[in-house]
């Protein structure tokens, strides 16, 4: 990922006081495509800030969306805590779960880095289901709020806002390049005097954060959340599959993934509901074949052939 | 050029890969300004030696320090910003950056930590030190392998290392540059530089090392000049076998 340029702020800074109008502007299917989109690219944006650099792929979104959800879900109905102090949990316990997976995967690259975060997301899936099931007396969990989905939508533009500048700080910075270096050669990023360990857990720490608050923000949509839905490992390969449709070489990559790939989604799941999971393969062969660097890659070659002439 | 007082200081070092021993009782010391050359037959234990100063691995048993600081338990990251600089025997570079941000790279994270203007800055003049400095703005896949490979060093050069290691730093180059690499070499001894190599090149160890050590299977057979040290009956023979020695 290149360090992102002060042009590329202010036209994330425009874009974002342009989509604060979309509610004003939609309602019900449109208004909830859009709360998926700013949902995605939140989702998405965050992944990025790690795997982007890095190249590890990271299966665990679902894990940080789904101890979100779970925690505003038990605080609300369990404990009558507020929707915002719930919140606030949520991204602590984010935090501090994505420190622990990173500092347990430190040592693993590639696919088993790939397969592990896959695994571990599916087992803090099952362990919350236990705990809920014998200790916490009720299955599902009711979240009852005033929220619109106008409110959620703004919030989760505001998260995906706040995602995007730390991106943007972290890759004009020291931590960003060092990123850069470790996926290009972790050995060389080590004996060019890098904290490797260091570097990488605080990037997916972020990544952390960011999938609980959207996983927070999102569960008052839900009312009732229930663990097996909101930890869907569904959901980590689409923050996987958007991202990479968008490209991993800018920042902005995942808005341009997110955008079509919901739509073609929703589109797809209204009309043929039993074929939507083709989609997904379908988006991958897409990425696989035609855009290996995503929509930003293709852009970027088409701009400098333009140039070239 | 020897002066007084040991920069790296290497002693009763040992490795043993599960039964396999690597380097065995390994000693001797590296003097400021000094350029060693670590010789020996394939397989004698030379790269494993480097890997050890650099912290790739820990020895099994010994110490190895720096300036009077031990560094033979610190992860290579703490080496590295200690001032012990290292290139790779099959060079790395940092393929998706350019010639320029590879070489910022060392400059960044080692002990002066420049960042910004000063990091690009400093990267621009090592480049230009070791005659690369228009190629500042290329994809590193762009390059020929003499090229790769002056990068590489660049890099390290960037970190202002206390001790420079090189590990066959002139394998695999071609008769018209491997000239250029003994001479850049050369240039980095006269700045009066710390230099450990590991060479096969006899030809660059005469001209340029003050000082050899020998290994032979994991042993140190010889250390004394370079002169010295390759007249050496028991080096000759460990290269040559008994027959010719």
């Amino acid at each position: 990922m290149n360090p992102a340029t002060v042009q590329e702020l202010i036209w994330a800074g425009v874009l974002v006081a342009l989509a604060a109008f979309w509610p004003m502007m939609s309602n019900g299917y449109w208004l909830g495509i859009g709360v998926d989109v700013m949902m995605y690219t939140a989702l998405a944006t965050s992944w990025m800030l790690f795997s982007g650099p890095t190249h590890y792929i990271s299966l665990a979104s679902a894990a940080f969306f789904g101890v979100g959800g779970f925690v505003v879900g038990s605080g609300m109905s369990d404990y009558d805590a507020s929707f915002w102090s719930m919140l606030a949990l949520s991204a602590v316990i984010g935090g501090v779960l994505a420190a622990l997976i990173g500092l347990a995967t430190l040592r693993l690259s590639g696919v088993y880095f790939v397969i592990f975060t896959l695994g571990l997301a599916e087992m803090i899936r099952n362990l919350v289901s236990w705990v809920q099931n014998n200790f916490l007396g009720s299955r599902g969990l009711y979240v009852l709020t005033e929220f619109t989905d106008a409110h959620l939508y703004w919030m989760l533009l505001v998260t995906a806002g706040c995602v995007y500048l730390l991106g943007w700080i972290i890759s004009r910075s020291r931590l960003g390049f060092a990123l850069r270096i470790i996926g290009g050669d972790e050995t060389v990023a080590r004996h060019v005097g890098i904290n490797t360990a260091m570097a990488k857990v605080i990037l997916f720490t972020t990544t952390g954060v960011f999938g609980a608050i959207v996983g927070a923000i999102i569960a008052p949509r839900w009312s009732y959340i229930e663990p097996n839905q909101v930890f869907s490992p569904q959901l980590s390969f689409f923050v996987v599959i958007m991202a990479l449709l968008g490209g991993s070489g800018r920042l902005w990559g995942p808005v341009v993934g997110v955008i079509p790939f919901l739509l073609i989604w929703n589109w797809v799941d209204s009309n043929f509901p039993n074929q939507s999971i083709l989609v997904l393969g379908v988006a991958f062969l897409v990425i696989v074949y035609f855009l290996p660097h995503g929509f930003v890659g293709r852009i970027e070659q088409l701009r400098a052939r333009a140039r070239g002439r | 050029m020897k002066q007084a007082g040991a920069v790296l200081s290497v002693k009763n070092i040992t490795k043993r890969f599960g039964g396999l021993v690597a380097v065995s009782n390994m000693s001797f010391d590296v003097a400021e300004h000094e350029m060693v050359g670590i010789i020996g037959p394939n397989g004698s234990g030379k790269t494993t030696m480097i890997n050890m100063i650099s912290g790739v691995f820990a020895p099994t048993d010994g110490r190895i320090s720096l300036r009077g600081r031990l560094i033979s338990d610190a992860a290579p990251q703490i080496i590295a910003r200690e001032g012990v600089g290292r290139t790779f025997q099959l060079v790395r570079l940092l393929p998706g950056l350019s010639v320029l941000e590879n070489v910022m790279a060392g400059a960044v994270y080692g002990h002066k930590r420049r960042w910004g203007r000063e990091a690009e800055d400093f990267a621009h003049s090592v480049l230009e030190r070791v005659g690369m400095d228009a190629m500042s703005y290329a994809p590193v896949s762009s390059l020929t392998y003499i090229d790769q490979k002056r990068v590489e060093l660049a890099r390290t050069l960037a970190g202002e290392p206390k001790v420079l290691l090189l590990d066959e730093w002139l394998a695999g180059l071609n008769p018209t540059e491997l000239e250029t690499g003994i001479e850049l070499i050369h240039n980095l001894r006269n700045e009066g530089r710390t230099i450990v190599m590991v060479e096969h090149v006899m030809d660059a160890i005469r001209s340029l090392c003050d000082r050899c050590v020998v290994m032979s299977s994991g042993a140190k057979i010889a250390d004394g000049t370079t002169d010295d040290v390759l007249s050496d009956q028991d080096v000759i023979r460990a290269y040559l076998g008994d027959d010719d020695a």
